[in-house]
């Protein structure tokens, strides 16, 4: 029995780490991903080179960083069946099919696209060129609409019947699995905070080059133009993802708790049935035992996130439980998930996210170039704006200083969040793995020994581990320089015949 | 016939496909090493892949998922059983993948021969066993009642399975060589074309061994048919390759992949996996499936996407079709 308990316990960590990794870089991705593609979108319309050299500066860093979202997500494919393959034998019929429809419909957009992408600057037409980053984007906004709507039954089962014979889950309606409100706030919620990741990416790093320049230690106009610009396109993606995200967040709150009224109960620590239920910020002792001493509450807060007026009642977390006996049998701590990661997972998602959703904010206000100003304050589109109060209040040099520096040491934040955010969802849902159906512990793979599994989950690990370093490394190196902004576009629009002399001209990109 | 039956035929043709297409990536990734003499030689090598390999690489994670839509049994048998070598599959690809694209990101000497180093140890590693996996599944494995694999690691690098990954490795660097040629001018073709007909010589007879062993313990006589074409068509791509046709031997070394990975599959089926120790226990096309609701649903987004994807990934060989030399290559990245 007790191995039992390792080997699921095992399986589990090694699935929350790998797929937290992951997620690390997906979010990334397809925030960043968008703000390339607008950036080459406002080069293509407009021709200024500061788009252009935006466009290669964050291009660069964006193919970093899906190199190692793209191999990282290999392993997520695999490792359903190596380590939950009862899970894959029991719902494969259902859950099998969004992640196939991922491979075949997103996957294969993205990995073709991309390459047409990095080598294609000089050999297609601007527009195609413009258009294949644009399919890499939808690609990768579809692979998260696939994979989520695959999550999402596991959150709220829809869309299957039990076969008597087999006992397994079969799908009876596939629209349901895709277009259940939970896949669609799911995706809205996570879409938007995949925006307010790259948003905040950008933002640090151009808040990096601005400063230097302020500080007078960068003077190329063409460097600050495209940082600048970057700077202010980051700003408004920030402000409508922060919108939308904590709206979404809203939203989801209400679909968990009609689906999973227990998940909202351990993300607030509330043992006891409570009507009108407080929102609590923070709380000192032990959420663990049911003891919140000092808590810092909202009143009727939770009642409206999860109801919509301030007065309804919340059932507590030992109601809920006592609910779950009643179903399924066993005792009340077997339907208790972790409180401890619950409750905080959900708050630190909401800090670390809506801290930089505030930044950006602010920073948007503070670096206007022209709404009442008075004009011996505004700055050239060329030049580090001012940090401004007020149409007349410049920021002192202290909170200037202070200012540019919170942007950059911010700028990973949003990370931070959406891992918080998923250990919250994942481990708020145990112990079932698809909810009301089938319990972790029973989804495990019988046949892999646990050395199997200590092993790998070892060697992922360290190679993981390995390519954080590689990746932050690099990530360094190539954001510190900023745009090579002696690089020019092609000179005219390439065609997609070559000529003779220029096929014998040496390639402008290459491994 | 049923649609599972239609679904076995579309998760070979997956596995066709990534093996003819990644078959020369890792040939080619192979040949760094072997065939190129200096820091601009595996350039070119590296670059004749470097638009593709990543769509190439994405036909493995089609066919994963979905022989786990269509087969869930089949995917959670042959996951799990395999356990050990899929976990170095990951691994490996994890590291080719970044190898590509990180070898060039620094200018430096040593970052650049290491990275060349991963690139050369997984596109070795990778076809060889991918081979050791489809000789077992041909072969059969150790599955009891319940669909698990009970076998040790060990069991599944006998000699058959040995055999079998040595004779894809073999053939996927013939593959890649012959891709070389076509794709580069100037000297490095000119060698890549006369190294063919030596890995030729070393493929042969793994392969004849392998797809023998393989028509002798499995085979039928649709399998023996492909069999034959798998082959003759490797000569035949040599004998092009003496000509100087190039076009025409790439042709007819992934004709010779592709009919000796639909051997595979003709002579598996109706099985998907055998056991070896009751064939009772066998997973086969009709119990290791999913519903017909299921297949219904997949066969018709395959309807539609599988031709797209055809199309617009042929369309980037299109683009990139221009042949690479020395002196196509930028001293800086
Ligand atoms: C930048 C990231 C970020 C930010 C600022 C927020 N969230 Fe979030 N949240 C996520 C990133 C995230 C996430 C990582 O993307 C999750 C994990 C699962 C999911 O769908 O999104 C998530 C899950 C998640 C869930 C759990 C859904 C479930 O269990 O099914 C709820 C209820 C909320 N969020 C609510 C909010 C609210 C009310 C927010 C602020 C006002 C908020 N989130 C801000
Ligand atoms: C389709 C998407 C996803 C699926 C199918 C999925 C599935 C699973 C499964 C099978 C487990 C193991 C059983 C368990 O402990 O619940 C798990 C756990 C976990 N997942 Fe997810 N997950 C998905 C998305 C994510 C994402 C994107 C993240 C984070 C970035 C994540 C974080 C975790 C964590 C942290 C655990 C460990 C929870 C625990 O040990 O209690 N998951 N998930
Ligand atoms: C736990 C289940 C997951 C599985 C099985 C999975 C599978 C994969 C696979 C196989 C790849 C590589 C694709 C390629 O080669 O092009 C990949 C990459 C990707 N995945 Fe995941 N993934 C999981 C979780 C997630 C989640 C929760 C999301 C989004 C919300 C997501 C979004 C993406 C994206 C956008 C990429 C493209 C790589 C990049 O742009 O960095 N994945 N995933």
């Amino acid at each position: 029995m007790e191995l039992a308990i390792a080997h699921e316990t095992i399986a589990r960590w090694q699935f929350g780490v790998t797929t937290v990794y992951h997620f690390l870089f997906v979010p990334l991705s397809i925030g960043l991903g968008g703000i390339v593609a607008g950036l080459e979108t406002a080069w293509v319309r407009t021709g200024k080179e500061k788009y252009f050299h935006a466009t290669k500066f964050w291009g660069k860093l964006l193919l970093i960083n899906i190199a190692l979202g793209v191999v990282t997500g290999i392993f997520q494919e695999f490792q359903f069946g190596m380590n939950w393959s009862t899970y894959s034998r029991f719902v494969g019929d259902v859950f099998g099919a969004p992640l196939a429809m991922e491979a075949l419909i997103a996957f294969f957009f993205e990995s073709v696209f991309i390459g047409l992408w990095i080598f294609g600057w000089h050999r297609l037409p601007k527009k195609v060129h413009l258009a294949c980053i644009w399919v890499v984007t939808i690609g990768s906004l579809l692979s998260a609409y696939f994979i989520l709507a695959a999550n999402s039954f596991m959150q709220h089962p829809v869309g299957y019947r039990i076969d008597p014979v087999s006992g397994k889950a079969r799908l009876v309606n596939i629209w349901r699995v895709l277009f259940q409100d939970t896949t669609l706030t799911q995706v809205w919620h996570t879409l938007s905070a995949a925006f307010i990741t790259g948003a905040a990416f950008v933002m640090g790093i151009a808040a990096y080059h601005l400063w230097r320049a302020k500080r007078g230690k960068d003077t190329d106009r063409r460097r600050i133009a495209a940082m600048r610009a970057s700077l202010r396109c980051s700003l408004v993606v920030m402000l409508i993802a922060g919108i939308l995200t904590a709206f979404s967040g809203d939203q989801l709150g209400k679909v968990m708790f009609r689906q999973q009224p227990m998940k909202m109960a351990a993300a607030e620590a509330l043992w006891d049935t409570q009507g009108p239920a407080p929102f609590s910020i923070f709380s000192v002792g032990n959420v663990n035992e049911g003891r919140n001493d000092v808590a810092l509450e909202l009143p009727g807060l939770l009642s409206f996130l999860a109801q919509s007026n301030f007065h309804s009642p919340v059932p507590g977390i030992n109601d809920r439980a006592d609910e779950q006996v009643a179903l399924f049998g066993g005792t009340r701590e077997d339907y208790i998930p972790n409180i401890f990661m619950t409750y905080w997972g959900f708050r630190l998602m909401i800090f670390f996210g809506m801290t930089s959703f505030g930044i950006g904010v602010l920073g948007l206000w503070l670096t206007r170039k022209k709404f009442w100003l008075q004009s011996r304050y505004r700055t050239g589109e060329d030049e580090p704006p001012n940090l401004m109060i007020t149409n007349k209040i410049r920021m002192n040099d202290f909170f200037t200083k202070w200012s540019w520096r919170i942007v950059m040491l911010t700028l990973g934040f949003p990370l931070i969040a959406n891992s918080f955010g998923w250990i919250f969802t994942e481990m708020g849902r145990q112990p079932w793995v698809v909810f009301h159906l089938m319990k972790t512990a029973d989804a495990v793979s019988p046949n892999v020994s646990i050395g199997t599994q200590i092993g790998s989950l070892v060697a992922l690990s360290a190679v993981y581990a390995i390519l954080a370093v590689v990746e932050g490394g690099l990530m360094v190196k190539y954001a510190k320089p900023g745009p090579d902004v002696e690089e020019r576009p092609p000179s005219k629009d390439p065609t997609m015949r070559m000529s003779p002399d220029e096929q014998d001209k040496p390639l402008s990109i290459a491994y | 016939m049923h649609l599972y039956d239609l679904w076995f035929i579309l998760i070979a043709l997956l596995w066709v496909g990534y093996f003819f297409l990644e078959g020369f990536d890792f040939g080619v990734g192979v040949l760094t090493q072997v065939m190129a003499r200096n820091d601009k030689e595996r350039r070119v090598l590296i670059n004749t892949i470097a638009p593709v390999w990543d769509g190439n690489e994405v036909w493995v994670i089609a066919a994963a998922g979905a022989t786990f839509a269509a087969f869930p049994d089949w995917y959670a048998t042959m996951f799990s059983g395999f356990y050990i070598p899929l976990l170095i599959i990951v691994l490996c690809l994890i590291a080719r993948g970044v190898s590509f694209e990180y070898r060039g990101k620094r200018d430096n000497q040593r970052w650049q021969r290491s990275w060349e180093q991963v690139t050369f140890w997984t596109s070795l590693i990778l076809p060889f066993l991918w081979g050791v996996i489809f000789a077992n599944i041909v072969r059969g494995i150790s599955i009891n009642a319940d669909k698990s694999y009970v076998g040790t690691p060990g069991e599944l690098f006998n000699g058959y399975a040995i055999l079998g990954g040595f004779a894809l490795l073999a053939v996927c660097v013939t593959h890649g060589a012959i891709f070389t040629a076509l794709k580069t001018a100037g000297e490095i073709r000119e060698r890549a074309r006369k190294f063919a007909p030596l890995l030729g010589l070393i493929t042969l007879p793994l392969v004849l061994a392998f797809l023998i062993w393989t028509q002798v313990n499995s085979g039928n006589g649709q399998s023996l048919g492909v069999m034959i074409v798998a082959f003759v068509a490797l000569p035949v791509a040599l004998f092009f390759n003496q000509l100087g046709r190039e076009g025409w031997a790439f042709i007819f070394s992934g004709l010779s992949i592709v009919a000796a990975i639909a051997m595979l599959f003709l002579a598996l089926f109706p099985d998907v996996m055998p056991s070896t120790l009751n064939p009772d226990w066998s997973l086969t096309v009709s119990n290791a499936s999913s519903g017909s609701y299921t297949l219904t649903v997949m066969s018709i987004v395959t309807a539609i996407f599988a031709p797209l994807i055809v199309l617009y990934q042929g369309w980037t060989y299109w683009v990139f079709s221009k042949r690479i030399a020395v002196h196509h290559i930028p001293s800086g990245h």
